[in-house]
């Protein structure tokens, strides 16, 4: 089919989609008046039932926590994927390229920007429960930490941070830690992923019991996940460009 | 009364997938995918909306101040959470597609072609 002829069909296709979207949001109620009751619920039960100040923070890791750790598991299963599609690449042909920025400018802000953005993401990671903010986030920020080490440094010092085996197990143990969690609550009688730890005093750093426990364990695991996706993409970019690539 | 916001979310859904179908590139491709997601946290967001409400944080507001809706937010988390997925692996699909054909053009590899 030519573009030409594709496009008509997507603009007749879209007409229909678009004005069914029109007509069903035309249904919704009007903006700013939401009424859904389960958001009211939970803002008033928060602090109840587990001393959050964050009540985001509070659906993602309690009351929806089972389907956060599928969330967490299909993050996993995707740099799984990542990395038996591309792995293709062997980590010992690209070893030794070198291929070093050579600004100096650049060299030394990323000097600076890398410890800064590490400390900023463990900050995020441990405030999870009480500002915006949490395991997601803050592994995704430490994971740029380490790009930038690529970005303004070079691949062999972004390889030598730790090989593909030890931000395999990293990953592991992440994932692993959020199930173990869940696991921990069954066998101590309660409900998979329920608190059995004390709530704790009102937004301080130790309370609220086992989310701050769950929050790390997603940041370190989405930080290695990162970290693992970026390798295996500059692993395949070194090979290109430096003419190791496999036929 | 003002429906504007869902509007534009429905609007970044449709021109993503405007994107999708015109696309002559894998990566131009897997960016017009998460354009027409970036349209859904768009929408998430606008429903959960309530006038004059602020993010459902208390860690510095009093318990009583009125909030946006918390559960669509962290909905919007999982759904970017998912987005980043789905980017990689087609990224990864692009990188293999370009090492079988040597392009990344959809209308030139014979698989693809429709």
């Amino acid at each position: 089919m030519t573009t030409r002829g594709r496009t008509a069909l997507f603009l007749a296709g879209a007409g229909g989609l678009g004005a069914l979207l029109l007509w069903g949001l035309a249904g919704l109620p009007d903006f700013g008046h939401y009424a859904g009751p389960y958001g009211d619920i939970l803002v008033h039960v928060a602090k109840p039932q587990r001393n959050i100040a964050n009540v985001v923070t509070g659906v993602v890791f309690d009351w929806r926590g089972f389907d956060t750790m599928g969330e967490e598991l299909i993050l996993f299963g995707a740099v799984v994927g990542v990395a038996m599609l591309l792995r293709e690449t062997r980590e010992h042909d690209v070893a030794d390229v070198v291929d070093a920025v050579r600004s100096d400018a650049v060299r030394a802000s990323g000097l600076v920007a890398v410890p800064v953005t590490f400390v900023l993401a463990l900050s995020v990671i441990a405030h999870g429960h009480l500002t915006p903010g949490g395991g997601f986030q803050g592994g995704v920020v430490a994971s740029a930490a380490f790009a930038l080490v690529f970005l303004s440094a070079e691949y062999r010092a972004y390889h030598r941070i730790g090989g593909t085996a030890l931000w395999d197990s990293v990953e592991g143990t992440g994932a692993g830690a959020f199930v173990g969690l869940g696991l921990l609550a069954l066998a101590l009688g309660l409900a998979f992923l329920e608190n059995f730890l004390p709530l704790g005093t009102w937004n301080t750093l130790l309370s609220t019991g086992s989310i701050p426990l769950l929050n790390w364990a997603s940041g370190v695991a989405v930080a290695a996940g990162f970290v693992l996706v970026y390798g295996e993409f500059l692993q395949e970019t070194m090979a290109v460009r430096h003419g190791k690539a496999k036929p | 009364m003002s429906y504007l916001p869902y509007a534009l979310g429905a609007w970044v859904i449709l021109v993503g997938l405007f994107g999708i179908v015109r696309s002559r590139n894998l990566i131009h491709l897997a960016v017009c995918v998460s354009v027409v997601q970036s349209g859904t946290y768009v929408l998430l967001l606008a429903i959960g909306y309530r006038d004059e409400g602020t993010a459902p944080v208390f860690a510095d507001i009093p318990l009583s101040r009125k909030t946006v809706d918390p559960v669509v937010q962290a909905l919007t988390l999982t759904d970017i959470v998912v987005a980043v997925c789905v980017s990689a692996l087609l990224l990864t699909l692009a990188v293999h597609s370009y090492r079988r054909t040597g392009s990344l053009d959809p209308s030139e590899i014979a698989e693809l072609k429709g």
